[in-house]
């Protein structure tokens, strides 16, 4: 995507006293990426974008926009809008004066404005609702409203922080969409914060996961799904089964590991992890519920298998789930598509399963996300 | 079961008659009195309805003067007092929390020294400054507008500091990220989203202001200079003694009160009717003649009741005469006193006969008329009485009392009484249309003088006060006619 305006962070830290809340962050944001932080609560994602729209300022490291660096220039001196967590409209002020604060603030005229209203009011499917006050706007409504008044200061970098939380399901994955619809028209650098890692996946072309101030990956969302570079991501991207061990032998990018319960099995070594891993090491293993199937013929590979019992099935809707438990009482999650078939499986059945070779990953072993 | 709540129900409702009669009793009978011709703020005996306290207050350039400069230094007060209120409160939310509570001690400390000390200290310290930057700043920091104001707002600021906290404590301080984030300067950003949010702040904190400024006594006694307020005005006039104009002020600031109470209240549910209705909610209202904006608002209703009563009662003011009803009064206060010096001589004529009857009375000297005897028995009698008389209620009953003076031994009385106050507090002195009115062959001695009956009055110790002949409505004597 070319054009727009970057953001980079280089050797960011940012201390509350003592407490470290960004750890040595280094970060390259593309110009007109949509780029989110994911994380679980806590970990640092508000300070890290309070640091780049200027209300933070870093104990250490720099902030560069556009390769400018930021430091010393206030917030209302930065190219960048900010999306607070709780939006923040003001409450005394109609929705057209919301949007359009930031023309107010230049000294423009209110015919102008009014007219810049209209306009935003209609991107964001709010036409004639101009007069209201915020607190007559319904909760995705008001998300909206937010998200005109950011885009009417016209900015290069636009900051959300978690602008979703608050709405329902439906909403949620409606405005998602909306979201990179706007992104792509605008053409302008969005960073994105969430908790939620579908909505990362949906909506970015680069995702950043955090771990308690430390950055422990930068990718794309394939790239942080199907590879993760630690337990933490591999565990709080998504769902997955782990299986700890030991490195048997070392095979180019392949490893083969002697589980502590389901005995030896082979899977890739995470990029992050090659050239690292040796045999011997404490390792941990991930296999996706949906990467697991059922062996149907014999033929597959052996040390591609595992035998478990069936312990519970639920029904998801467009999935299964089966929950079994392996030979050593490892616990483990399959999901199949529902496409019309029966059942599955019955409780108690003794089952065997296989994977393939790419969709198991490697690393060593680590902190794994709070379930 | 359900007597016991009908009985803690009677209890409760007793209890709110006896806490708002306690509440309210003083004022309603306060302005009642403004309407009473009696020379003395009280509705027993009632005399005659009447406008003429209202007549007497609008007439005083005194009082008038010194509500003048009561709404100057209200004024000042509310501008400086808010001012320095929404700075300090600012900066207790920005200051750094290990020096809040400290900070807020000071701030707070002048609401706790006394209002006494607050206005000494005020003057002293202008004092001391303007000896020290010279004559030229003399003018100002001894003028008492000047001095009242800063007075006053050294503790008034700190209450209208805590009224703003309050709001403050709603504030989210995102609002105003989020107008900086949005290209606002602080200045823009506190002029257009923290000043709009803070208005209802500030307007209850300027009335509150202005109130506790208008009825602020002890500082103001001490830094009033040449202006003094209505406060330091009516307590100044004590000691000349009060009449109803008083209590016509009273009525009017009453009056004010309740009108503003109600129009506030009407404003503010008609204003929630209105958001109701933009809203669409459906607002539950009958058939009624009355016009919108009457329409379920009881505030509304009883604003425009108010006001109709309190035009009404002005309106009659000016058709209406006492005259006819004063001298009426003025002719049975006179009628009874006749009817009462009859009934006198007719005793004592009795009591010759019986003395006669029965020899020649070794206590009363044979040339001497037992009338004489009365007088003098009358005289001790308010000697006795521990305030010299001065609360003797007959001593208000200028009419009556100098109508009824026997003639015979009014002139033996002293002009002056005993009284410890030298008569500054005796509202005889008041009493002037009536002084004039009834005086008849006497005019220097007290009424209460005029009491006959020796007899009665030594045995009170408050010297008849409490005498519930008093209230009988006509004269100290009016009573004891057995
Ligand atoms: N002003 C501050 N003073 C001290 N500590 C702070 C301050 N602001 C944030 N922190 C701490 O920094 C850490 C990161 O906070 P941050 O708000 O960035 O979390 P977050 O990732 O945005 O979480 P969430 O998803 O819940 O919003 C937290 O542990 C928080 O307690
Ligand atoms: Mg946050």
């Amino acid at each position: 995507m070319a054009g727009g305006i970057g953001v980079d962070l280089e050797n960011l830290w940012i201390r509350f006293g003592d407490f470290v809340a960004v750890r040595d962050a280094n970060v390259n944001i593309n110009g007109g990426d949509f780029f989110s932080f994911l994380g679980p609560s806590g970990c640092g994602k508000t300070t890290i974008l309070r640091a780049i729209s200027g209300f933070l300022q870093p104990s250490e490291g720099r902030v560069l926009i556009g390769g400018k660096d930021m430091a010393g220039i206030g917030p209302n001196k930065r190219p960048t809008a900010l999306i607070f967590q709780n939006l923040a409209l003001f409450p005394l002020m109609k929705i057209w004066e919301n949007i359009t604060f930031s023309m107010e603030v230049k000294g423009a005229g209110k015919a102008e404005r009014r007219k810049r209203a209209d306009e935003l009011l209609e991107m964001i499917a709010l036409e004639g609702q101009g007069d209201k006050l915020p607190s007559e706007l319904s909760g995705g409504q008001k998300q909206r409203v937010a998200i005109a008044r950011a885009l009417c200061a016209e900015p290069d970098v636009l900051l959300l922080d978690e602008p979703l939380s608050a709405l329902d399901l439906k909403l949620r994955q409606h405005m998602r969409t909306e979201l990179r619809e706007i992104q792509q028209r605008v053409g302008i650098t969005f960073i994105y914060i969430t908790h939620d890692q579908g909505e990362a996946l949906t909506m970015s072309d680069n995702v950043a996961v955090m771990r308690a101030g430390v950055i422990e990956q930068i990718g794309s969302g394939h790239d942080v799904y199907d590879l993760p570079a630690t337990p933490f991501v591999a565990s709080f991207v998504g769902e997955n089964n782990v299986f700890r061990g030991r490195i048997l032998e070392v095979n180019g990018t392949e490893a083969l590991i002697r589980t502590n319960r389901s005995g030896d099995l082979l899977a890739q070594i995470t990029p992050a992890a090659r050239g690292v891993l040796k045999p011997g090491d404490e390792a941990m293993m991930f296999i996706r519920p949906e990467a697991l199937s059922l062996v149907v013929d014999a033929g597959a590979h052996e040390k591609t298998r595992l035998a478990a019992k069936v312990v519970n099935e639920e029904f998801e809707g467009n999935s299964y789930s089966v929950f079994l438990e392996g030979d050593g009482g490892k616990r483990i999650k399959m999901s199949l598509p529902n496409v019309g078939q029966d059942r599955i499986a019955s409780k108690g059945e003794d089952l065997t399963l296989k994977y393939e070779l790419r969709n198991a990953v490697v690393m060593p072993a680590g902190e794994l996300a709070a379930e | 079961m359900r007597s016991n709540i009908l009985l803690s129900r009677i209890a409760l409702g007793l209890y709110l008659v006896i806490f708002f009669t306690y509440l309210l009793g003083p004022l309603v009978i306060m302005s009642m009195t403004a309407f009473n011709s009696n020379p003395f703020p009280t509705i027993t005996p009632w005399d005659c309805f009447s406008f003429e306290w209202f007549q007497v207050l609008a007439n005083d350039e005194r009082i008038l003067r010194a509500i003048l400069n009561s709404v100057i230094i209200g004024l000042g007060t509310v501008v400086l007092s808010v001012a320095m209120g929404l700075a300090a409160s600012l900066i207790l939310t920005q200051i750094w929390p290990r020096w809040r509570s400290t900070y807020y001690t000071i701030i707070i400390a002048p609401i706790l020294i006394p209002g006494v000390v607050l206005g000494i200290s005020t003057v002293v310290f202008w004092d001391r400054l303007s000896r020290i930057l010279g004559p030229a700043t003399d003018a100002l920091f001894h003028n008492g507008i000047f001095l009242t104001i800063l007075g006053q707002s050294t503790f008034i600021a700190s209450y209208t500091m805590l009224v703003f906290v309050a709001r403050l404590q709603r504030y989210d301080p995102g609002l105003t990220e989020a107008a900086l984030d949005l290209g606002a300067t602080h200045v823009q950003a506190f002029r257009k989203i923290l000043l709009p949010f803070m208005r209802p702040a500030i307007a209850s904190a300027a009335v509150l202001a202005f109130l506790a400024s208008f009825e602020n006594y002890n500082t103001t006694t001490f830094t009033f200079g040449r202006y003094p307020t209505l406060t330091i005005e009516l307590a100044q006039k004590v000691r000349y003694g009060i009449n109803p104009s008083i209590s016509a002020l009273a009525f009017i600031i009453v009056s004010l009160t309740v009108f503003g109470a109600l129009a506030n209240e009407a404003w503010r549910r008609g204003r929630i009717k209105a958001e109701a209705e933009r809203k669409g909610e459906a607002v539950a209202q009958g058939r009624s003649i009355l016009p919108g904006f009457l329409r379920g608002n009881w505030a509304a209703g009883a604003l425009v009741l108010f006001s109709f009563v309190v035009i009404t009662l002005f309106w009659t003011a000016r058709a209406y005469s006492p005259e006819q009803c004063k001298a009426e009064v003025r002719a049975a206060k006179q009628a009874e006193a006749a009817k009462r010096r009859e009934e006198l001589l007719r005793r004592r004529a009795q009591q010759r006969l019986q003395q006669q009857m029965k020899g020649p009375d070794i206590f009363v000297p044979s040339g001497k008329p037992a009338p004489a005897g009365g007088a003098a028995a009358g005289k001790p009698a308010t000697g006795n009485a521990p305030f010299g008389g001065v609360f003797d209620p007959g001593n208000l009953e200028g009419q009556s009392g100098t109508g009824e003076k026997p003639d015979e031994g009014s002139n033996a009385a002293p002009p002056a009484k005993p009284s410890p106050f030298g008569g500054v507090f005796d509202p005889g002195n008041l009493a002037n249309q009536a002084g004039a009115g009834g005086d008849g062959e006497s005019g220097e001695a007290p009424p209460g003088k005029a009491d006959d009956n020796g007899g009665a009055k030594p045995t009170s110790p408050f010297g008849g006060v409490f005498d519930p002949g008093n209230l009988k409505g006509v004269g100290g004597g009016a009573g004891e006619g057995n």
